[in-house]
């Protein structure tokens, strides 16, 4: 009997265990997945909820209906994994013996790592994040009081959990406010490590010219040192300082603890995988997809998906002693809402930055690349019951793992 | 990928004007990129161009700001106060590195 345990059952967790549950011969093989609650979170509804788009309930659903019957659920915090010995220590002292281990464990905004930005004068009163429940559901209750004054939205530092999210609230914030007739009174400026609205050339020109059109200030190349709790203002390395009356910030995002216990991680916590197979760079027996791995790529869902296509794959044959054959290009799908009931869709991979035209299919599309659509926005929605219904499940959906040139336009935008 | 000459040598360079091999740099040719961005060495900026050429040898990727301060010693504020505005990528721009990760 082989074993295989997966560490986290957040949205790559989950797909590698439905994908390999179809896979993997139960009389030969043993799966456990471990996470330390029950409760599977739908984070892309954590921008939308501030908005009123949806409720808590709508986003959280138990992480067990979404297991195979033939897969271990053990629920408990890790202490460490031991990948010399092979083993996963817990903290309640329980040890899970591995052959094969996947960690999927994701990335958490840590507030804590930025002086002052934690401080309860202001957490969760006046500074908030949205990429965690509580963050989210405190600033849906700040946005509906807010009368009026500066709003600063922040990245931290690079890289983050879906690098487009705080665009995205940008120009939602832009419509929220002008539905409620106060956008005059609201002053929005976009703050960011980046030396533009987004990593990209043509997708930042794109996007910044967004920013611009709806009057939105961009603060770039802003590497924060410390939030002045009291002054309420973001204070820059180079002194530059941003004073707020409302923050929406991305804290510096890092992986889990265990990571760094187990010194498997690097700086951030991050694994170090091939970026190709995900296949660790010092363990032949331990992979690690999703958020939690050091590949070049946006921590997303979408790549997660895309990565899990070919990772399980790849998976069936490298237990049985053969070559991985599908190697992973980066591949990255996103809708960009972009408020008004429109939304903007980007396609790329590691190599190609998102470009314009149409997706999937050349001429006809129906999706515009990197353009306003309604049909992108129904995308966005139509998404959470894909997730939910088709993802999680390991059920494939009709686009490639890899990313197509077919329809993508190559010259600039204007 | 285009070829230029720096201190009378001919060395590879990326479209934003980054050195493409590591063996190609010196530190002749670090004092000449430092004077095109109005920078002059000093013992202060040699310890972080060092570290990331030693860091580089064994990670295999430039050092990001983070990591020079967590594995190099040299606190962010320190590197903004050496390094203008945007320390990680002049940084790896004297050194004859490419851009770190995080400025992709």
């Amino acid at each position: 009997m082989k074993r295989l345990v997966v560490l986290g059952g957040g949205t790559a967790g989950t797909m590698v265990v439905a994908k390999l549950a179809k896979k993997l011969d139960p009389k030969d093989w043993s799966i456990t997945i471990v996470d330390q609650d029950n409760q599977h979170l739908y984070q892309p509804g954590l921008l939308l909820l501030p908005f009123g788009v949806y409720e808590v309930s709508d986003l959280l659903k138990a992480r067990t209906q979404f297991f195979p019957p033939q897969v271990t659920f053990v629920r408990g915090e890790i202490d460490r994994v031991e990948p010399d010995a092979n083993r996963v220590l817990m903290a309640d002292g329980k040890l899970l013996d591995y052959d094969y281990l996947v960690v999927a464990s994701g990335t958490t905004p840590r507030p804590d790592q930025t002086p002052g930005m934690d401080d309860p004068a202001i957490w969760h009163k006046s500074a908030f994040d949205f990429y965690t429940l509580d963050g989210s559901v405190a600033l849906r209750d700040a946005l509906a009081a807010f009368k009026g004054g500066r709003l600063v939205i922040h990245i931290t530092e690079m890289p983050i959990k879906c690098p487009v999210a705080m665009l995205e609230f940008a120009f939602l914030a832009d419509a929220y406010f002008e539905k409620r007739g106060i956008r005059k009174q609201v002053d929005i400026t976009y703050v960011t490590p980046l030396e533009g609205a987004f990593t990209k050339p043509v997708s930042s020109a794109k996007l910044g010219g967004m920013l611009e059109a709806r009057r939105i200030k961009l603060e770039p190349d802003f590497v924060i040192e410390q939030v002045d709790a009291e002054e309420k203002k973001l204070i820059s390395m180079d002194e530059r300082e941003v004073p707020f009356d409302l923050l929406v910030t991305v804290p510096l995002n890092m992986g889990a603890d265990f990571v760094a216990r187990s010194g498997m991680g690097d700086d951030l916590n991050y694994v170090a995988v091939d970026k190709e197979t995900f296949l660790s760079k010092k363990w032949n027996n331990v992979f690690a997809v999703g958020d939690c791995s050091d590949i070049p790529a946006s921590k997303a869902g979408s790549v997660a998906h895309f990565a899990i296509d070919l990772f399980a794959e790849n998976f069936v044959d490298y237990v049985q002693g053969k070559p991985m054959h599908h190697k992973f290009d980066g591949h990255a799908n996103c809708f960009i809402e972009s408020g008004k009931g429109k939304g903007l869709l980007i396609d790329f991979n590691y190599t190609t930055e998102p470009l314009t035209g149409v997706f999937p299919l050349p001429v006809i599309g129906p999706m515009p690349l990197l353009k306003e659509s309604r049909l992108n926005h129904m995308g966005k929605l139509a998404f959470r019951w894909i997730y939910w219904n088709m993802l999680l499940k390991g059920r494939k959906i009709p686009i490639p793992a890899l990313m197509s040139m077919a329809g993508k336009r190559v010259e600039p935008v204007k | 990928m285009p070829v230029i000459e720096i201190a009378g040598r001919q060395v590879h360079v990326n479209e934003e004007g980054f050195l493409t091999e590591y063996d190609e740099w010196s530190e002749e040719i670090a004092g000449i990129l430092a004077k095109q961005i109005d920078i002059d060495l000093t013992d202060a900026h040699w310890r972080c161009i060092r570290f990331l050429r030693d860091d580089f040898k064994t990670a295999g990727e430039t050092a990001t700001s983070r990591r020079v301060q967590n594995v190099g010693g040299i606190p962010v504020k320190e590197q903004f106060e050496l390094f203008p505005k945007k320390p990680a990528k002049k940084m790896a721009y004297i050194a004859g590195l490419p851009k770190p990760k995080g400025c992709v």
